[in-house]
Parts: C-alpha cells; sequence; structure tokens
C-alpha cells in the first residue's frame, strides 16, 4: 500500500466498503487538497452517501485508508473524527427536531475547535436565523433546517466539512441561497468535500470532480477537463459510442 | 370526610410513585430502554440502606447520600456493558436482558437476605409523626416530606436537561444519536450519565419506599416497577411533570377505591390506568408524538 500524498488534508486508499452483502463501495482513492471543494458526483445507490458517511466514521470500512491530516484515521469512531475536525452536514438535515434552533447550534459548539466560527457569526452568515434562534428545529421549513444543520457543523470549526446532497427536496431558489453561502465558508479556510445528485450545480461549485458508478471511481479530475458528454457517460455508465448527443441531463 | 382523606392521601401517595416513574420515563426517554428490572434496583438501594446502616452504624440520613452515589455508579457501569451490548442488539433484547437482570436480582436477594420483609430501621418517632387537617384527616409528615422530595427531583431534573449543557446533549441524543456524534458527543457515555441519574433517582425512590413499609425482594416486580409503569402511561411516556401527575391519578384512585371497599384498592388503581389507556393512549400530558 502506498503512502497517499504528502500534502493532502485528506487521503483515501484503495477502500472498500459493504452493506451487509453488497458491496458499496469497490477500491475507491482520493485525495482533497486543503482550500479545495471536492465535489463527488454519480446516480442513486453509487456510494456516494455511503462513502461520507465512512469518513465521518458512521460506517467502517472493509479495507482501505482513510488518513486525515497525515494520520490514519479509519479505527477511530465518529466522535472523535468530528472532534478532529472532520464534521459532516448528514443526508436530510437530521437537526435535533426537540431543540430550538439556538439549542442545536449549541450542541454542535459543544466540542468546537479553536476557530473563527461563533454562534453569532452564524446568526450573521445566515440572516433568519437570530429572530428564530428560540423555535423549534422541526418547525422550521426545509431549507431553514438545512441552512441550521450547515451552521451546526460550521460552529464546531471544522477542518474537512462533509455536505451531503444540500439540494435534495428543496426548491432551486432555496438550494441557490444556501450554495451562495459556499464562499464564505471557503474565505474562513475550510475545505470542503460535497456529494450533489445535480451534476451542473457540482461542476458550478467544484474545483475537483470525482464521479462514482456503483461504487466505483468512473472519472476523477478538474471540472474544465471534461466535456459534458464525458461527464454524462462517467454518470450513467453510457458506452462511449452508444451516448446520447443530447447531454440532456447535464 | 372519609374522602376528602382518601383524596389527600392518594395525592401525597402519588409523590412516591412518581419517585418509582421518574427514572423509569428517563431511561425510556433517552435510550429507548423499557428498564424491566428498575423495581428491583429500587429495592436493592434499599438493602444496600440496610448493608450501610449495619455495617458503618451512621444515621439514617447519612445513608442516604451513600447509596444515591453507589446506584448511581451501578447504572453507568450496567448501561456501558449489559445495557448498552442489549441495545446494540436490538430493543428488544434489551427488554429480555433487563427481565433476565430483574430474575437475577430476586433471586439473589432470597438467597442472600431471605424472603423475611425488612424496614430501614428508621425511628418511629419520625415514621409516626402527623399533624391533624380535621377531624378526620390525619397527615404523616413523612408523606409530605417523599410528596416534597418527589418534586424536588423533578424540578432539579428539569432544570438539568433544559438548562444546562450536558442536559442538552442528552435531549439531542435522545432525538438523534448519530448526528450527536457528528457533533463530537459520545453517546456511549452520554446514555451513561442519564442511566447515572436515573438510578440515582432509583435509589431515592427504594430508600423512600423503605421508610414507610418494609421491603422484600419481590416488592421490586410486584410494587414499585408495576406501579411506576402505571404512573408513567398515565402521564405521558417522556414527560417528567407527566409522571407526578400520572402518580397522584394513580395514588387517588387507589385511595378512593379502598374508601369504597378496602380490597379494590388496586383494582381502582388498574382500572384508571386502562381507561386512560383506552381512552387517551398518550397519556393525560399530551406531547405530540416523535418518530
Amino acid at each position: 500500500m502506498s503512502i497517499p500524498n504528502g500534502s493532502s488534508l485528506l487521503a483515501i486508499h484503495d477502500l472498500t466498503v459493504h452493506h451487509g452483502q453488497l458491496k458499496a463501495l469497490d477500491g475507491v482513492s482520493l485525495s482533497v487538497a486543503e482550500g479545495e471543494v471536492y465535489a463527488i458526483i454519480g446516480a442513486n445507490g453509487a456510494g456516494k452517501t455511503t462513502l461520507l458517511r465512512t469518513i465521518a466514521g458512521l460506517h467502517s470500512a472493509t479495507s482501505g485508508a482513510i488518513v486525515f491530516d497525515h494520520k490514519h484515521i479509519s479505527g477511530k469512531r465518529a466522535e472523535k473524527r468530528a472532534r478532529a475536525g472532520i464534521v459532516m452536514v448528514p443526508e436530510g438535515r437530521r437537526l435535533f427536531p426537540s431543540l430550538t434552533l439556538e439549542e442545536n447550534l449549541q450542541v454542535g459548539a459543544s466540542y468546537a475547535r479553536e476557530g473563527p466560527w461563533t454562534i453569532e457569526r452564524v446568526y450573521e452568515t445566515f440572516g433568519f436565523m437570530k429572530d428564530r434562534r428560540h423555535q423549534k428545529a422541526a418547525q422550521l421549513s426545509g431549507g431553514e433546517q438545512q441552512q441550521v444543520a450547515i451552521g451546526r457543523a460550521l460552529v464546531a470549526n471544522p477542518r474537512l466539512l462533509l455536505l451531503d446532497e444540500l439540494s435534495l427536496g428543496l426548491a432551486p431558489v432555496v438550494v441557490r441561497r444556501i450554495y451562495e453561502t459556499l464562499p464564505r465558508i471557503l474565505e474562513s479556510g475550510i475545505t470542503v468535500l460535497l456529494v450533489e445528485q445535480d451534476v451542473s450545480q457540482a461542476r458550478r461549485v467544484a474545483t475537483r470532480l470525482h464521479c462514482l458508478l456503483e461504487g466505483r471511481t468512473t472519472l476523477e479530475g478538474q471540472p474544465g477537463d471534461f466535456t459534458p458528454e464525458q461527464v454524462e457517460a462517467a454518470y450513467f455508465g453510457a458506452s462511449e459510442s452508444g451516448s446520447s448527443p443530447g447531454g440532456g441531463a447535464l | 370526610m372519609g374522602w376528602v382523606n382518601a383524596i389527600i392521601q392518594g395525592i401525597l401517595t402519588g409523590g412516591l410513585y412518581a419517585l418509582f416513574a421518574c427514572g423509569l420515563s428517563l431511561m425510556f426517554g433517552v435510550m429507548r430502554v423499557v428498564n424491566l428490572a428498575h423495581g428491583d434496583l429500587a429495592t436493592v438501594a434499599g438493602y444496600i440502606g440496610v448493608g450501610v446502616i449495619a455495617a458503618t452504624r451512621i444515621p439514617f440520613l447519612w445513608s442516604v447520600p451513600i447509596v444515591v452515589v453507589v446506584m448511581a455508579a451501578v447504572g453507568y457501569v450496567l448501561q456501558r456493558t449489559l445495557i448498552q451490548a442489549a441495545l446494540r442488539r436490538g430493543e428488544l433484547t434489551t427488554l429480555i436482558v433487563t427481565f433476565g437482570l430483574s430474575m437475577v436480582i430476586e433471586n439473589g436477594l432470597l438467597q442472600f437476605f431471605s424472603a423475611n420483609s425488612r424496614g430501614l430501621g428508621v425511628n418511629q418517632a419520625i415514621v409516626g409523626a402527623s399533624f391533624s387537617l380535621g377531624p378526620q384527616v390525619q397527615v404523616a409528615w413523612l408523606d409530605v416530606v417523599i410528596f416534597a422530595l418527589a418534586v424536588v427531583v423533578l424540578l432539579g431534573l428539569q432544570y438539568y436537561l433544559s438548562s444546562t449543557k450536558y442536559g442538552r446533549l442528552i435531549r439531542a441524543v435522545a432525538d438523534d444519536r448519530e448526528a450527536a456524534q457528528l457533533a463530537g458527543a459520545d453517546y456511549r457515555h452520554v446514555f451513561g450519565v442519564a442511566a447515572a441519574i436515573a438510578f440515582a433517582t432509583v435509589a431515592l425512590a427504594g430508600t423512600a419506599y423503605g421508610m414507610t413499609t418494609t421491603i422484600d425482594p419481590t416488592t421490586g416486580t410486584d410494587t414499585i416497577l408495576l406501579f411506576a409503569f402505571a404512573a408513567v402511561v398515565i402521564g405521558g411516556l417522556g414527560s417528567l411533570w407527566g409522571t407526578l401527575l400520572g402518580g397522584v391519578v394513580l395514588g387517588v384512585a387507589q385511595q378512593v377505591g379502598a374508601q369504597l371497599n378496602i380490597s379494590y384498592e388496586l383494582l381502582a388503581g388498574y382500572a384508571v390506568f386502562l381507561v386512560v389507556l383506552v381512552v387517551r393512549p398518550q397519556g393525560l400530558t399530551a406531547r405530540r408524538s416523535q418518530s
């Protein structure tokens, strides 16, 4: 096993993960440099969420290595990884529904590292929150919950922020507003690894693209390196000759 | 006046029942564990009290904090080992494991302490002291003290859960333990702390029961567990003040039943329990059901 690239914040080497009998990820490797926006794309069931959950420590890998900040973390529990600076915004928001908006942020800050993000700064970034901070999280709309979930992750001052399907189930205008906060997150020195089903959205924000198909890597590189047709072929697994000319899904 | 007496005695008994119930409610609310050994553990706390007093000859009141601390430690260890292992295998397993624990405790107590019932040996002058509220209403100071203790325990729990940092973490873990892990919380430890608190209340419940009457190895399941369940269900699962209301309703129903006919005491309590289960299955203090 080769030692992954020394300059990367996160390096994954030959990662294989099973869901019971099913092989969800098959020999995936990637390397995320500091300051990057690294986007994992792929269709439903491609293994994107499994990859993120395995990095966060919620799934255990069958084989392979996860190296964060030059340390092997494969054996560490999720809470240890969170305290070390890998913080995930999980699919479906997963706020604490019986806690208020502010309490959700306070829980996020419970084991925070030193850093620029505070609950006050989250309130400045997401304008609607301050006035509604005493509302129960369950009473917020989907878009608001997504922003609280991001805020809850930010107040932990992560080094690597994992964003799982931010746009899932939200209106396009809400998705755009959420993605508008990404530059401010990057400015504060946080590296972002995100999963996105919406390829055009991913191409717009990412500095690097990584496409998964049935648990395997089908494409990896800078967004500008690929034509939409190449990305489509990697996304759907269409053969080179048989791909549709329109590229409608992109 | 007999009826007024029955209601007043019932309300006061309700405090004891709330004390039985709040640990059960907390364990279920946070870990989704229905602890069938709950009553037996209260009995164990009583026996520990008896043992501590016999061994060290310290006054009764001094033994209470010792019993509470010992039971809290037992709670933490039991949660981190046996109950956590059961939880990993599914919620049904926790029922079987705590049922088994209940059997082990009951038979262990029979083996070591025999089937004879014991009291905590509290000074009779304290247990018997009472004041009168009218020609037929005699109120025991001990019942008033236990009711006040129940209210103080519930207020303390309420404050701890709603206003402290760790209490907030306990509620977060109860809502979504995986999301709490992502925020850096070790949910196993949080569960352990919640169990320690629940067992501390169990210790108080066992001690209070041992003061009002005597305990024997089967008291836990026959009396404490059943009354705790009834109080929790009547009041509403997962609601702290619901347990007090549930305890009071159960206590009043029992006393009023006994007033009708002394053999109706338990029957009346369970009748109310069943009526609530049919008419208002979410309990009297309804909270929206959590998914």
